[in-house]
């Protein structure tokens, strides 16, 4: 071995360069290199079926402000996010205390995450049968107990919510785990000296652990905001009745990332398509810093 | 067991020395009540799967009956012999199915090598860049890690589009090599998680290894690699899992039957029923049969996932 080689070999950066090699490869040609050529793409009228497209400068831009479904998928969007992440993370808070408090099974907290593991196309369908207007066994218990069936995934008022609990029951399990791991940073002195003190349970609840969990709450916000702005697979599956267009009925969940899917896959408007993705990757990184913004997420009280 | 309920643990075990004090009564209703609350979710979650296998064991036409006992009223194998292929036509024809059968051994397979080849890769590659991020020193480099994570604040569907233009114009589409492309040499998720194990290995070994005379490679292959065997275990786990649940991307790069993978057949096998009837207890069988590999994986590795969870968001 040539004395140069071994120079080489023993340089940090080279030896740095080889190990990232692979994942430095896949970084700029499926991360990098797609953002930027999708930021360019939005400036175009790309088509994917042609594969060319042609400067049109902010033409895109200036049709999203100017489109009505755009901004209706926004405001669906967004009234998911708001019913799913209200009641999700409360729920998912109550849920990790609870365990915090009772047990350290893992065969409880197996149960339940179990629906995070689950492919969201078998929840959709899962819950697109226990949910049908006429065959579904929801809606026969509901029967039972006289309130009478609801149409669920069919009604345009109770889409969105429907949606939103189904992602609850998804998620709820996964998010409390988290919250879970936070709670058991917490040291336990904190709460003897409370106790010591005579705070009951729901004054301890509001003085130690929830100031002590901001910066974990604040990353579980952000992740669940996050992911349920681009809810996709269960919207696909579940909605629009059987063979329909998803996002039915009549437009009532269209979500915006159906809506951009539709417009780069089915109206053949990639440019267009492209625009949106741009408008809402920027509107995500604005909610993720305003979260962490509010709530401190990256101080902890701890330290 | 014994930490079940304060009174219990006085009532049952009377022979123990009274250690702790009395609880006063208040306190063990309030946790009898969280115990109810914490066993109604788990039931609730629990309740749906239990449906969908009453539903897949049941006949189609006693679905239209209205029958809602807790069992199948008229149990049967039908649903899920129609799915794998081992009814006859006129079998599938009297249990209600449709001409368009759901491909479930090539959708199978199909999903099988996706998530496979996709985990090898991912986590090859991903605990390689692990260890240069982590172990090793060198100018810019969390310069360079955080420019791979804020790929993380890059909504998936941004770089969808320009990914599948570029698999048009090199000819993968519906091809396995371009189906796992992506994912292959690196999610931003896998490298952060990583990274955060191989930050908490101790260096003595590494140093040791060093004053042997052992080159970079041969650390990371003898010494990283068997160290951290249980989170790269995880991350494989993890990795398999979710590359199984990926829906978005085989729809779009890969809905040629050859490489469809079962949650896009799935998906197809529903809307490929316009106004008919929907074949609820064949669909319902598919959907247990597609989600039996991720329930087994659990039922094997789950306390893994569990406690892997508290990583995948904090540090």
């Amino acid at each position: 071995m040539s004395e140069r080689w071994q120079r080489v070999r023993h340089h940090p950066g080279a030896v740095a360069a080889l190990f990232l090699l692979p994942a430095g490869f896949g970084f700029v040609v499926f991360y990098l290199w797609p953002a930027l050529r999708a930021l360019w793409m939005s400036f175009t009228d790309y088509n994917v079926l042609r594969g060319s497209g042609d400067w049109v400068g902010l033409q895109n831009y200036q049709d999203l402000a100017a489109d009505p479904l755009f901004w209706h998928s926004m405001r669906v969007t967004a009234l998911y996010v708001v019913l799913n992440i209200g009641v999700q993370t409360a729920l998912a808070l109550a849920m990790a205390v609870m365990m915090d408090r009772l047990t350290r099974s893992a065969v409880v907290r197996g149960v339940l995450v179990l629906p995070w593991l689950i492919p969201q196309v078998v929840v959709g369908l899962l819950w697109l049968w226990m949910l049908d207007p006429r065959l579904g066994v929801v809606n026969h218990a509901l029967d039972w107990v006289g309130i009478g069936g609801q149409d669920f995934f069919g009604s345009p008022a109770q889409v969105i919510p429907t949606l939103a609990g189904v992602n609850t029951w998804r998620f709820v399990g996964y998010t409390a785990l988290l919250i879970f791991a936070g709670l058991q940073m917490i040291p336990r002195h904190l709460y003897e000296a409370a106790a010591l003190d005579g705070a009951g349970e729901w004054r301890t609840f509001w003085r130690v652990t929830l100031p002590l969990l901001r910066p974990v709450l604040a990353l579980v916000l952000v992740l669940s905001v996050v992911g349920s702005f681009q809810v996709f697979d269960l919207v696909q599956v579940a909605t629009g009745g059987i063979g329909g267009q998803p996002g039915g009925p009549a437009n009532s969940s269209l979500v915006i990332y159906v809506y951009i899917f539709r417009h780069a896959f089915n109206f053949n408007n990639a440019g267009y398509a492209a625009a949106m993705s741009a408008v809402l990757a920027v509107l995500l990184a604005a909610v993720t810093f305003f979260i962490m913004r509010a709530l401190r997420g990256s101080r902890s009280d701890l330290a | 067991m014994t930490s079940t309920t304060a009174s219990t643990d006085r009532q049952a075990v009377p022979r123990r020395p009274a250690r702790k004090p009395r609880r006063p009564l208040r306190f063990r209703l309030s946790r009898i009540a969280a115990w109810a609350v914490l066993v109604l979710l788990m039931a609730g979650t629990l309740l749906p799967f239990y449906w969908i296998l009453r539903t897949a064991f049941s006949t189609n036409s006693a679905l239209f009956t209205g029958d809602q006992s807790v069992l199948p009223p008229e149990p049967t194998w039908i649903n899920f012999q129609r799915v794998l292929g081992l009814a006859s036509p006129e079998e599938v024809r009297a249990a209600g199915g449709s001409g368009a059968e759901l491909q479930f051994w090539l959708y199978l397979r199909n999903s099988v090598v996706f998530a496979t080849l996709v985990t090898v890769g991912q986590v090859v590659c991903c605990a390689m860049a692990a260890y240069a991020f982590a172990r090793l020193h060198w100018r810019g480099r969390d310069a360079v890690f955080y420019l791979f994570l804020s790929t993380l604040m890059v909504p998936p569907i941004f770089v969808l589009i320009p990914n599948f233009v570029l698999l048009s114009e090199v000819g993968l589409l519906d091809t396995f090599a371009g189906l796992v492309a992506p994912y292959f040499f690196m999610t931003p998720f896998m490298v952060f998680f990583l990274r955060q194990f191989f930050l908490g290995m101790s260096s003595e070994l590494e140093d040791a290894a060093r004053m042997d005379g052992a080159g970079h490679p041969r650390i990371f292959l003898r010494i990283c690699v068997p160290v951290m065997a249980a989170p790269l275990t995880t991350a494989a786990i993890l990795a398999y899992v979710m590359a199984w649940n990926e829906f978005m991307w085989p729809l779009v790069a890969g809905s040629d039957p050859s490489v469809r993978v079962l949650t896009v057949g799935l998906s197809a096998f529903r809307s490929g029923q316009p106004q008919a009837a929907p074949d609820w207890t064949g669909l319902m069988a598919a959907t247990v049969l597609g989600a039996l590999p991720v329930i087994l994986l659990f039922l094997a590795m789950g306390r893994r996932i569990v406690d892997s969870i508290r990583f995948t968001g904090l540090k």
